[in-house]
């Protein structure tokens, strides 16, 4: 099984001196092609710092990045650029959509950057979209949309090109239930389609959905967890009535 | 279990096996099997308590018997139905075991709570799943979700647990 994300001993630190503030400390993490792994850990243990040190948002202070059979830590901006454009999609906790652009067009560009002829673009947008149930937002304005919605148009945007790779910070993080349960939803279909999906939360309930489940504490892996194939009622009756 | 069956006997006398069919109705198969003995033995204890009656059925040659609520099974039954079930949840298996085992220096700590945070993420996982891939009642689902929320306040009660008990030196 090949990785398709590997950290090998990587560290970030923020600041110098006396307020030098260790972010991340000699983090080792192995992700195999198609996997999900969702990583887990108190707020400030440097679950997002890692997130963007393995998307190659941000570069790390000691140790190598993989993506892919590459290594990026070391890439140029522009090269950087490239690679995360043709592999990698990502879904920011603050979903940065672009307010100018319509929910369609927000989709529609990673496309066009990847050098996609319009109708094609906007072709493969209107399929996401309605995938995603929200077809009819098409034209809407980001700032018009519900956060659910926002959430669910950053998603497609992150799929359109149908990257290897997908990185999400906290999918579900401001969603009410039932929107959160349609996004699990979409990550678990990401996983069907055989795409490799990492995935920072603090939601239980999407870290139960990953295969492997890894818990950060002050910026070291603290534990990880692999779960196995989904167990019937039968079986959770029989595990319930011991308790 | 007594409760229920009390609850199932107010207006109308019934058999043993439509008690439990009125179960499996309302909870699918969520609720564990019932097997006839279970049943029989909480009616005969119901009985011998004076809160059912039972009458064998003259036409019923297999010796079945039908039962109905006293009046002493009725004010049972308002009792019951009058006070809140208790909310109190001091017992926990997995607790004393990290308590006492700990403890007693048979296992480390953090191994025995990651093993039960894998547990209970793995309970998650099934759980979810019975929600995305089952046709059930709505009374059934509400009971998957009420199982959910426990489990994700049983997590975060490990993360406290973790956070509280000193480190313990590595071999």
């Amino acid at each position: 099984m090949t990785n398709v994300i590997e950290a090998r001993g990587i560290s970030k630190d923020y600041g110098t001196g006396a307020s030098q503030v260790l972010a991340l400390h000699a983090v080792n993490l192995a992700v195999e092609r198609g996997a999900f792994v969702a990583i887990m850990g108190p707020s400030g243990c440097g679950k997002s710092t890692l997130l963007n040190l393995l998307a190659g948002l941000d570069r790390p202070t000691a140790g190598e990045v993989w993506l892919d059979g590459e290594r990026i830590d070391e890439l140029s901006e522009a090269d950087l650029a490239r690679l995360r454009r043709r592999k990698v999609g990502f879904v920011f906790q603050s979903f940065n959509l672009i307010p100018t652009l319509s929910a369609g067009e927000n989709v529609e560009l990673p496309l066009r950057l990847a050098g996609r002829r319009r109708r094609d673009a906007r072709r493969t947008a209107d399929r996401l979209l309605a995938d995603l149930g929200i077809e009819n937002r098409r034209n809407t304005a980001p700032a018009v949309l519900s956060g659910g919605e926002q959430q669910r148009v950053a998603l497609a945007r992150a799929l359109a090109n149908a990257p290897d790779i997908v990185f999400a910070d906290e999918p579900t993080g401001n969603l009410d239930s039932v929107a959160a349960r349609e996004v699990l939803g979409l990550l678990r279909s990401v996983r069907e389609r055989g795409q490799t999906l990492l995935v920072v939360t603090h939601d239980a309930r999407v870290a139960a959905a990953a295969d492997r489940v890894v818990t950060l504490r002050d910026g070291q892996v603290s534990t990880e967890t692999t779960l196995g194939a989904v167990r019937q009622v039968a079986q959770l009756l029989e595990v319930g009535q011991r308790s | 279990m007594r409760e229920l069956f009390l609850t199932l006997l107010t207006g109308r006398s019934a058999y043993g096996y439509e008690l439990r069919q009125t179960l499996e109705r309302e909870f699918g198969d969520l609720l564990p099997t019932l097997n006839a003995g279970q049943i029989y033995t909480t009616l005969a204890r119901l009985e011998r308590d004076g809160l059912v009656v039972g009458q064998d059925v003259p036409e019923d040659t297999r010796g079945k018997r039908v039962y109905m609520l006293t009046d002493a099974g009725r004010a049972e039954l308002s009792e019951w139905i009058e006070n809140p079930v208790p909310g109190t949840r001091l017992k926990d298996e997995f607790f004393m075991k990290l308590v006492l085992v700990a403890g007693a220096g048979l296992a480390e700590p953090r191994r025995l709570l990651d093993g039960q945070r894998r547990e209970y993420l793995q309970s998650l996982r099934d759980l979810d799943n019975l929600l995305e891939t089952r046709a059930k009642s709505a009374a059934a689902e509400l009971l998957v979700e009420g199982a959910i929320l426990h489990l994700k306040a049983d997590l975060e009660w490990l993360d406290l647990i973790e956070q509280r008990i000193p480190e313990v030196p590595s071999p």
